[in-house]
């Protein structure tokens, strides 16, 4: 398991925190419970099996919702 | 192209806007029914395009957002032919997600104010010795940084050479600037207002305290409430509902008009941002100000707090004993006073400390034969006199006689709280000095805005003796005092006070109480830089200044406040829209929708003067 946090271009409308988590918990390997999607600092934190899934796939996903990913970092 | 689309949102709403004028004053002056139709259609369309994009990738992650709901109603308000009401419709959803994101960009500024101190860039001193920028990442624990004037220092670390004045705002709050000099500590975020610094590198990155800061409160803006995950879990069924709601309306009254003005009214736009703005308001003036509130849990828990225990004496006086009365006997105080500050030089007794501080440069003598009586003080040959310094049992052990006036102000200072060292010169007493630990200036006051803000119970718990808690006590007007309490005697206090049903706030420095800090409902710690009492406490006063505490509690106060105003501002449109289309018959798509962005806006404004909150005396 790792953990990443993923900035991104600054959230404001009210439904785009439901899409995000939604498309990130889609995402094989990516521990559920993890998942935090953080309006006021337009950050998702979670934790993820880097064995199933890379940070690119991630970032996809959440790219394919509309949102675009500004800085990532895996630890 | 989706994204193409996205991009040019602000554009596009632009376009609607120009499109819907044209069409309405094409209407006024011409009448001509052609131009004002095929107007709206092209906003209409151009309009729904980046909406119903949104709504497409929500679908596509199965969420039902406001966009389905819009991107639905639009459609329907299309196939009806009603293109006043769909273009009026897209136009109004995305230019109030255009004003969203720009008062939502204001209420989080102070924040922003906040990371963006963060340092980018060092002076990293390489193996040719010379100095060369690098980004703070690639600093390690250990490595010699220079930092030169106007520049923030990179990390936490110790100054090895140079000397200068930093300006630590960012960490203390408080802009006076600290002098510097080989050995001193600095603090990374904070700015060199002059002079050039050699640092060697302790902590780096998210291991400075301003990196554990900046942590915290990002962590802190986005941290929930019960009542906040509420109304996400409510949220999240609240939208299909809605969408059912719509079918069934129109599957019943074949009424489409009506079933898709339940779309738009139905929207929860309020409801789900209302309290995170709130609360990133509230947490972002506090950050200005010197005060960390860790989220909305704690702002809640604060907002209601009756009873602010205080750990000990030092937290409400000055924390270093000093002398605060001084009586004179007879002559020749000089000579007596420059043989007090010989004795006192040489003692290592706390009180000598408060002594030599309060008698300031005098002449001294070489002492001699000096005799040291426990727990009563010293004798010794000074200047050919015998000098005496010490308490009450010291001056009868050397049969100095006490006059009635000596024998009333002793009374008097002991009275006060005082420790007392009693100085005689050859038998005869000649300087009363009584020491205490003082009140800081300006606690009383702040204790009485802490009343005022409906705090009932003031109450310190201290290591010190009875005698001189009683006396601070006395003198603050505290509810109550008790004193020669261990660490774990506070805790336990904490605990039962809690089980009488108090909501208790804990006052410490976090040293070796943070079994109390990490126990009460709020644990405020002052102290700046400490880590444990940032990690274990709810509240953090950046700079251990008592001042903040009242404006901490006030702006808690005011937070919760803002965050029911807008729960209220939020349900109570949805409830009115909705009542209303059942009602009225002025009720449609287009007032819908005005009404659902206005009230986004309303929450956002509300939470947005918490940023200019002040305490008002």
């Amino acid at each position: 398991m790792k953990s990443a946090t993923l900035q991104l271009e600054t959230l404001t409308c009210p439904s785009c925190m439901q899409k995000i988590e939604s498309a990130v918990k889609g995402v094989d390997g990516v521990d559920h419970d993890s998942v935090k999607v953080m309006f006021n600092a337009s950050k998702v934190k979670l934790n993820f099996d880097e064995n199933k899934v890379s940070i690119d796939d991630i970032e996809k996903a959440i790219t394919s919702v509309g949102y675009e990913v500004q800085k990532k970092s895996v630890r | 192209m989706q994204r193409f689309i996205l991009r040019s949102k602000n554009q596009i709403t632009a376009i609607s806007a120009i499109l819907i004028l044209t069409a309405f004053l094409s209407r006024w002056t011409t009448g001509g029914i052609q131009v004002f139709e095929w107007a709206l259609i092209i906003a209409s369309v151009i309009g729904a395009a980046p909406i119903a994009i949104q709504a497409y990738q929500a679908l596509r992650v199965k969420v039902v957002s406001i966009d389905v709901l819009v991107t639905i109603a639009v459609a329907g308000a299309f196939l009806i032919q009603n293109y006043e009401e769909s273009a009026i419709v897209t136009f109004l959803f995305l230019f109030g997600a255009y004003l969203e994101q720009r008062t939502l960009n204001k209420t989080r500024s102070a924040i922003k104010e906040l990371t963006e101190l963060a340092p980018e860039t060092a002076l990293k001193r390489m193996e040719d010795g010379e100095f060369v920028e690098v980004s703070v990442d690639e600093v390690d624990v250990g490595d010699i940084l220079l930092v030169k004037t106007g520049a923030k220092v990179p990390v936490d670390g110790t100054v090895l050479s140079g000397e200068g004045s930093v300006n630590e705002a960012s960490i203390t709050g408080e802009s006076i600037p600290v002098a510097k000099e080989p050995g001193s500590k600095v603090f990374a975020g904070t700015i060199l207002d002059n002079g050039t610094l050699q640092v060697e590198a302790d902590r780096v990155g998210e291991d400075t305290t301003f990196g554990r800061i900046i942590e915290l409160v990002e962590e802190a803006q986005d941290s929930k409430s019960a009542a906040e995950r509420f109304i996400d879990r409510f949220a999240k069924y609240y939208t299909p509902a809605v969408l059912v709601l719509g079918i069934l309306v129109w599957l019943f009254s074949r009424n489409l008009e009506l079933a898709i003005t339940v779309l738009v009214l139905g929207c929860p736009g309020a409801l789900v941002i209302g309290v995170p703005v709130s609360n990133v308001a509230g947490i972002g003036n506090g950050a200005r100000h010197g005060i960390l509130l860790k989220g909305s849990e704690v702002i809640s828990d604060f907002s209601r707090l009756d009873t602010m225990v205080f750990d000990k004496t030092g937290t409400l006086t000055v924390g270093n004993p000093s002398v605060a009365d001084t009586e004179y006997y007879g002559d020749n105080i000089d000579e007596a006073l420059s043989y007090l500050a010989s004795i006192e030089r040489e003692s290592d007794h706390p009180l000598a400390k408060a002594v030599l501080e309060a008698i300031g440069e005098v002449k001294t003598f070489a002492v001699e034969g000096t005799e040291v009586v426990k727990g009563a003080g010293i004798v010794a040959e000074v200047d050919g006199h015998r000098a005496a310094v010490g308490n009450v049992a010291l001056m009868q052990r050397e049969n100095v006689a006490l006059t009635a006036k000596a024998l009333a102000d002793i009374a008097i200072f002991e009275q006060n709280g005082n420790s007392l060292v009693l100085t005689a010169v050859d038998g005869e007493l000649k300087i009363l000095m009584g020491v205490r630990d003082q009140i800081r200036p300006g606690v009383k006051e702040d204790l009485q805005r802490l009343r005022r803000l409906g705090v009932k119970n003031l109450i310190m718990l201290s290591g010190d003796n009875q005698g001189t808690v009683d006396v601070v006590s006395r003198e603050l007007g505290l509810t109550e005092a008790h004193g020669n309490m261990l660490p774990e005697d506070k805790a336990a206090y904490i605990k039962k006070l809690m089980e009488e049903g108090r909501i208790v706030a804990f006052v410490g420095d976090g040293v070796n109480d943070s079994p109390s800090l990490a126990l009460a409902n709020i644990g405020i710690a002052m102290g700046g830089g400490t880590d444990v009492a940032i990690e274990t406490s709810d509240v953090v006063l950046m700079n251990s200044d008592f001042r903040r505490l009242p404006h901490a509690l006030g702006l808690a106060k005011a937070t919760a406040r803002n965050m029911q105003q807008n729960i209220i501002i939020a349900v109570g449109v949805v409830l009115v829209l909705l009542t209303s289309l059942i009602f009225s018959d002025w009720m449609n798509m287009s007032i819908g929708m005005l009404v659902h962005e206005g009230s986004i806006l309303a929450v956002i404004l509300n939470g947005m003067r918490l940023l200019r909150y002040r305490l008002r005396d």
